[in-house]
């Protein structure tokens, strides 16, 4: 162990030609990317490290509207009908490392798109859904935390802070990512989908071809300034999202009504804001 | 080389005995097999009545009204023929299975052991007959195809009487239709003629095929027996004293039996990647169920997903359960494969990661039962929720419907990324507060201005509406027909919802969430 530290203070301290100088790399730095799931180039700016650092807890919150953050249990209120885009930043979370050959498990949401989600990209094959985890949740959870990658997972109703800071633990040892989806204290940086303008429908005509979503994140450490960004989710043209969406699209009109409305939440002065 | 003597054995008609056997068509009445419209078999009945090889459909039922017509299947022949095959090793070991209905053995071994060649065909014949309830013939001979011909005369050809034997047939019988006719219009008309010819002329004229006939015709058949090697048997069955009805001994039990399996196929140096679990109850009831899995099933595996198995037939509710506790437990190996077959990934990555992931995820299936963990299919289909079909975790991952065809209809992307698993009720008014509705000819009433979600909800005004998309599938199917159309609603709050009106009622499907 000594030699390793001694070794990491001679490659960090080491005067590097200046040739070589770009290339070389801090031992810290290269564990840091190994540590660290790919996000999609749109997500990145909202996220510390640009990507899902193994070990966090990034939650992705409910709607602003609705209180309980409760999954469908009986029929009323239904949560998806009060969500704005909160499946669909989950999805776009989990895509990028989907993709790069990562395992991700979806806990206890029954009404999760298989489409959408592979539109998104994310691959099915190594996405496992456990609809209804019942009253084992935690159970499942930590259990799924042990072997998958990400883990998303639905909270049923309020979790009490003790149960969620063994979870977070839990994520933090095994090297996985917890993305609790709905309310949850205590994550590393929380994303929330504030609103979305949808983009191509008239009255009677067109037909929904793409969404500017407003995504805010908060949190802590290195996250703690909050950010707001718009993204483009789904993006035009289909396919998923990439990085060379980010303007308007001329064929594209927004919703009647929807274009100019102020945007609320963005009350607090440090604002970053990116279209 | 001199041919060898052998013995073969020919069961006469067997695809319509092969139809009796698997299908129940009674072989005593007129019953013929078609294939192409033509006749290949048919029963000692219809023969009577004037049926031939080789007649048309219309012919041979005009020969015979009441002709029970049965299509030809290949497999169901050989399958059929199986148990013969099984129960002529039984008596003589090393059977070559020339086609379905016809197998020889090497004569030399039966004769010697029942004392003499007559002894052993009558042996063979009798043995059949009650093992299987089949009629047949036996013929000895020296070399598989004069062996064949011997059976379907019923002869046993002394040593070295073969080309006399054989002198005697037509043509006809070396089963090559062009070179048959050839030969007739040469004026060849039985093997003997043909076997006249000098072979190094029949090579020149005739060509390699003609000239293994020659040496065939000859009765030079000197092709050692292809012997079929019998499979070995990787079943394992435990039969219990006291009929297993609590879980915890069902799952002791399910344990022992894996590791046996285990070690029958490690033993061949075998692998499955499914497991066919079998259970006999107390009361005679049978249940069967196939667990399949993606990599190989190790002993472990097995022993959960018998315990599994026996846990949800012994606390299952509805008609699965059985009616009594399981008797005798069975565990066949499908799906075998050489164990070297499937190699982890080179650097371990994929391997390794892999294999946690399974580990975690067999965990829950073991907290939740199999079915909790899922993982989704893109099928073909049109409505988002036709589009996935969710397998358990582990299982068989084909689409029942092929996504690559066009489905033309379906809903353009993008996907709702929300699709709920029951629509829910809704009703969308007018702006003078109407009901919307759409008429046969995809007429809107009014344009929708405002939907109500849900019994008690509330009013929520329409920004933008797309519509109507009719969809109109399996109508030639009542019980899975479909017919509506669909919305595409925007609404004053930023929500965009997949609306469908059906039978006048209004849904909620999706929520482009």
């Amino acid at each position: 162990m000594a030699d390793i530290v001694a070794l990491r203070r001679r490659v960090t301290v080491a005067p590097a030609s200046t040739a070589l100088h770009g290339l070389v790399r801090t031992a810290d730095e290269v564990a840091d990317s190994s540590r660290t799931l790919p996000v999609l180039p749109l997500l990145r700016p909202l996220l510390p490290g640009g990507g899902l650092r193994r070990g966090a807890t990034v939650a992705v919150a409910p709607a602003p509207g609705d209180p309980s953050g409760r999954p469908p249990v009986g029929p009323a209120p239904p949560r998806p009908l009060a969500s704005h885009g909160g499946t669909s930043l989950l999805l776009a979370l989990l895509a990028a490392a989907s993709r790069a050959g990562s395992w991700c498990a979806v806990v206890g949401v029954p009404t999760l798109g298989g489409v959408a989600a592979a539109e998104f990209g994310v691959d099915l094959g190594r996405l496992a859904l456990v609809p209804n985890p019942g009253p084992e949740w935690t159970a499942v959870v930590a259990a799924l935390l042990d072997g998958m990658d990400i883990v998303a997972a639905a909270p049923p109703g309020h979790v009490a802070p003790s149960v969620a800071s063994r979870l977070a633990a839990r994520a933090r040892q095994r090297g996985s990512v917890l993305v609790p989806y709905g309310r949850w204290e205590g994550a590393d940086v929380t994303l929330e989908a504030v609103r979305g303008v949808w983009y191509g429908v008239g009255q009677g005509h067109g037909r929904l071809r793409a969404r500017q979503l407003t995504v805010a994140a908060r949190g802590r450490g290195a996250a703690v300034r909050p950010k707001q960004l718009r993204i483009w989710l789904p993006a035009p043209g289909g396919g998923p999202p990439g990085a060379g969406n980010a303007g308007d699209p001329p064929v594209l009109t927004p919703v009647p009504g929807l274009a100019e409305p102020a945007v609320p939440g963005l009350a607090e002065p440090p604002r970053q804001e990116a279209v | 080389m001199a041919p060898v003597r052998v013995l073969a054995l020919w069961c006469p008609d067997w695809p319509v005995v092969a139809a009796e056997i698997v299908e129940g068509v009674p072989a005593h009445t007129p019953v013929a097999v078609f294939a192409a419209n033509r006749v290949v078999a048919c029963s000692p009945a219809a023969r009577a009545e004037g049926v031939r090889r080789g007649l048309r459909k219309r012919e041979a039922q005009s020969r015979c009204p009441g002709l029970t017509v049965v299509a030809h299947d290949p497999a169901r022949d050989a399958r059929a023929f199986e148990p013969v095959v099984a129960a002529v090793e039984e008596v003589a070991p090393g059977v070559e299975v020339t086609r379905p209905g016809v197998c020889a053995v090497a004569a030399r071994g039966p004769a010697g052991y029942f004392g003499g060649e007559e002894r052993a065909a009558e042996r063979i014949v009798e043995h059949v007959a009650q093992a299987c309830a089949v009629e047949s013939q036996v013929g000895v001979a020296d070399g598989v195809f004069a062996a064949v011909l011997a059976a379907r005369a019923g002869r046993l050809v002394p040593p070295g009487g073969t080309p006399r034997f054989l002198a005697g047939l037509d043509v006809s019988v070396l089963d090559r239709p062009q070179l048959t006719d050839l030969l007739r219009r040469l004026g060849l008309r039985t093997l003997g003629d043909f076997a006249a010819l000098p072979a190094s002329d029949v090579l020149a004229r005739f060509g390699f095929d003609a000239a293994y006939a020659h040496r065939l015709a000859a009765g030079r058949d000197d092709a050692p027996l292809a012997v079929r090697r019998p499979p070995p048997d990787l079943d394992v069955v435990e039969t219990f004293d006291e009929p297993l009805d609590r879980v915890d001994a069902a799952a002791f039990a399910a344990r022992a039996l894996a590791g046996r399996l285990h070690e029958r196929l490690a033993a061949h140096g075998l692998a499955c990647t499914r497991v066919v679990v079998e259970a006999v109850t107390a009361t005679g009831q049978e249940l069967c169920r196939t667990w399949r899995h993606e990599g190989l099933l190790t002993a472990a595996a097995v022993a959960d997903r018998v315990r599994w198995q026996l846990e949800g037939w012994l606390t299952g509710t509805g008609s699965a359960r059985p009616t009594g506790g399981i008797l005798r437990l069975r565990l066949a190996p499908d799906g075998v494969v050489a164990h070297t077959a499937l190699q982890p990934g080179l650097w371990g990555e994929t391997g390794e990661r892999q294999d946690r992931a399974h580990r975690a995820l067999t965990r829950v299936q073991g907290l939740l039962g199999p079915d909790a963990v899922v993982t989704a299919v893109l099928c073909g289909g049109r409505s988002p929720a036709d589009r996935v079909r969710l397998v358990p975790w582990g299982e068989d991952r084909t689409p029942e419907r092929d996504p690559a065809q066009p489905w033309p209809g379906a809903l353009p992307p993008p996907a709702p990324a929300t699709v709920l698993t029951e629509p829910l009720p809704a009703a969308v008014y007018a702006a003078d507060g109407a009901p919307v509705s759409v008429t046969g000819r995809l007429e809107v009433s009014a344009p929708p201005a405002r939907v109500v979600v849900g019994q008690p909800g509330e009013p929520v005004g329409i920004r933008g509406w797309a519509g109507p998309w009719p969809l109109d599938e399996r109508w030639w199917a009542p019980e899975e027909a479909r017919r509506q159309v669909w919305f595409q609603m925007c609404l004053v709050d930023g929500r965009a919802l997949l609306l469908a009106l059906r039978a006048g009622a209004w849904v909620v499907e999706a929520v482009y969430d």
